[in-house]
Order: structure tokens, then sequence, then C-alpha cells
């Protein structure tokens, strides 16, 4: 219980750092779970969005 | 049910279908599995097929597959009604086409929607307005926006009133939404002997069949079969409810040309327009299902979390045991 102890007793003890790390933690879930399901969703869709086929037709418009 | 073991199961399983001669054992079955899962009914052991909770749950079904029929349908199942329509009148089931986006993944495909764009602007256009996207919904979707800029400044635009009070033209702006081939119905329908070209913005969404069935309306036009008889100006198309529809055939092989090099075909050229209708319609469509992932994920991830909460906290009363001694 080396790890429980460990989480008990420097996240817990303190009320003030336990809330702080339940926001933090949040955020970090929340910036994590946007970045992988994106990442996900833009290799599935390789090729088919407009980011992927934006350069031929900006570079046609510059030129 | 957890706290039995497996043998009890399968042995009370096996027992329930020869029960009118073996039940004596049957209930000696239960009573031993039972006793050390006290506060478990003895009804766990029951086959669930006899038990008061799959009766309702075998009502509760059928209660709502008759109301979702009739929801969808609008008619009670397996009640003949009297009806004069045959079959040609509600019009020919379209096939399930494999849309790109078909997938519960899958994006757009946005090389699509600008070809399709394409298509409805030199086709479509001519008669059918889009009332419910501007110029700017097409940035970042199909087009840069100094191509977007451009298209919308070759339209003018009525404004107004200026200082003096006097309407004015200029050209168009981003924000400026798509121009009616029409000024108003009155002028659509006497341009269309009579019918109305339906404003295309929500068409996808606003039809029996999505997708499938404009897809399948604008690659089904034929020559009418024996007996049918269509009106002088009216087309045959077996996918039109009545099967006869004012709009005339409109793409045939290399209508357009496409920038791409896309072979122009007719079921190309209605696959690409169908795909920007369908964008039109829902625009909301690929944020909408990247949130759904994310949706699906927290909330399983919850829901096993409950139900593992829920089976730390039954813990300790599902495997406490009472042991009643009796008064000598």
């Amino acid at each position: 219980m080396g790890l429980a102890d460990a989480f008990y007793n420097s996240i817990v003890r303190r009320n003030s750092i336990y809330v702080s790390s339940i926001f933090a933690g949040a955020f970090a879930f929340g910036v994590g779970l946007d970045l992988g399901v994106s990442s996900f969703w833009d290799r599935w869709n390789r090729g088919r969005q407009w980011k992927d086929i934006r350069a031929k037709y900006s570079e046609a418009a510059s030129e | 049910m957890s706290r039995l073991p497996g043998t009890a199961l399968r042995q009370s399983r096996g027992l329930w279908t020869s029960v009118n001669t073996a039940r004596p054992a049957f209930r000696n079955t239960l009573l031993s599995s039972t006793r050390h899962a006290s506060s478990s009914s003895p009804q766990h052991a029951q086959s669930f097929l006899t038990s008061r909770a799959s009766l309702a749950a075998f009502s509760c079904l059928t209660v709502g597959s008759i109301a979702w029929y009739t929801q969808l349908y609008g008619t009670l199942p397996f009640i003949g009604e009297v009806s004069a329509n045959s079959p040609a009148e509600d019009g020919l089931h379209p096939v399930a086409y494999p849309w790109s986006h078909k997938g519960w993944f899958d994006s757009f495909d946005h090389a699509s929607i600008r070809r399709g764009y394409q298509v409805y602007r030199e086709v479509c256009a001519a008669c059918h307005s889009l009332d419910r996207i501007a110029w700017r919904n097409l940035v970042g979707v199909s087009h840069t926006v100094d191509e977007v800029k451009a298209m919308a400044e070759e339209i003018e635009y009525e404004d107004g009133p200026d200082a003096e009070g006097q309407m004015f033209q200029r050209p168009g702006k981003l924000s400026d939404y798509m121009p009616p081939p029409y000024p108003n119905e009155e002028a659509a329908r006497a341009g269309n002997a009579g019918a109305l070209p339906p404003d295309l913005s929500l068409i996808i969404k606003a039809r029996h069949g999505g997708a499938d069935y404009v897809f399948s309306l604008l690659t089904g036009y034929f020559d009418p079969p024996a007996g049918v008889q269509i009106r002088e100006g009216m087309n045959y198309n077996p996918y039109f409810p009545g099967g006869a529809i004012s709009m005339a055939r409109v793409l045939f092989d290399g209508v357009v040309e496409y920038a791409d090099g896309t072979p122009a075909t007719t079921s190309q050229m209605a696959k690409d327009v169908v795909t920007f209708l369908n964008w039109a319609a829902e625009p909301e469509h690929d944020e909408r299902k990247q949130i759904g992932i994310k949706a699906v994920i927290i909330f399983s991830s919850l829901f096993a979390l409950s139900i593992y909460l829920k089976r730390h906290k039954w813990t300790t009363i599902k495997s406490r045991k009472i042991i009643y001694n009796p008064p000598n």
C-alpha cells in the first residue's frame, strides 16, 4: 500500500492541496481527452478534412 | 446472483426443463444453494423465464416497441387497414449508399463538398434557393476566405437605405446569404409551371431517406413504364412519391467540369451535390461526431465507475451471514 499511503499523505492530507489537485486534474484530463480524440479523428479522417486539402487551394490563389 | 456458485445455476437451469418429474430435486438445489446468501431472495435461483422482473421487462419491451412502431409508421402493427394507395404512390425506397461520412467516426469529405458546391452553383441554383447558407459558411469548409470573397463580390445585393433614403446595389460580402434564383414564391411558381422548387438548405433532413433519397432521385429518371401516364411537362421518377415530378433530369455526364480533374459523371455529380447539401443541412456534423466520441468515453467510464462503487458498497451486505439459533 505504499502508493496509496503516498497518495494520501501528499494529496488528501491538506484540503487546499486536495481541492486544487482535483481542479488541476480535471483541467489536465479535459485537455488530454481533447488532444487524444482529435488526434484519433485526424488519423481516421486523413485526407478528407478541409485542413488536409486546404494547401492545394491557398497555393493556387496566391500564385 | 453473483454469489451463487456457477454449478448451482447450471443445475437449476437443466432441471427446469424436466421440472415436472424432478421437482423435489429442484427444491433441494434451491435450498442448498441459497443458504449462504441469506439477504437475497430464493427467487434468484428460479429460471429467468419465470421471474417477475423478466415479466415486467418483457411487458415494457412489448409496449415500448408497439409505441415506437406507432410513432414511426403512424399505425398499429399487425392491424390491417384499407388504403387506396399503391406502393408506387409512396415512391420507391432508396438504396442505402455507403456515404463517405456515414460511419460513427467519419467526417465529411470536404473535397466532395467543394465539388458539390460547384454542381449546386452551376446546375441547381438556376431554380433552387439555399436561403440558410451564407457565403461565410463556406470559409474553412470548402473554400478559402479569398475565394469566397471573390465569389460573393460577383453578386449584386440590394442594401440601404442610404443617407437620402434610397436603396442601392452593392457587391456581396461574406455575411450575405446565398442569392435566391427568384425574388419570391409566386415568381418561382410562375417560372416552373406552377411547381415550387423547394429550398435546399435543409432538404437532406426534410425528406425520408435523406441523402440516399436525394441521390436516388437525381439519378433515378427513367422512361415511364407501360401503363403509366405522365402529363405534359412532368417527368417520371419512381423514387418521387406518385412517380410524376416537375423537375426534369438535370445531371448528365459532363454537365460541369471539375477543377480537380474528377470525371464528372452523373453519379459522381449527384454524390458530390448530395454531400454538399448534407453539409448544408448539418454544418455541425464533424464537430458533433467528435463531441459524441468524447461523451461516449466519459459517460461509459462514469457508468463503469458507478457499477464498481455500487458493488464495493454492497460487498458487506451481499456477503454477510445471518445465523438463526433457535431457542431451546
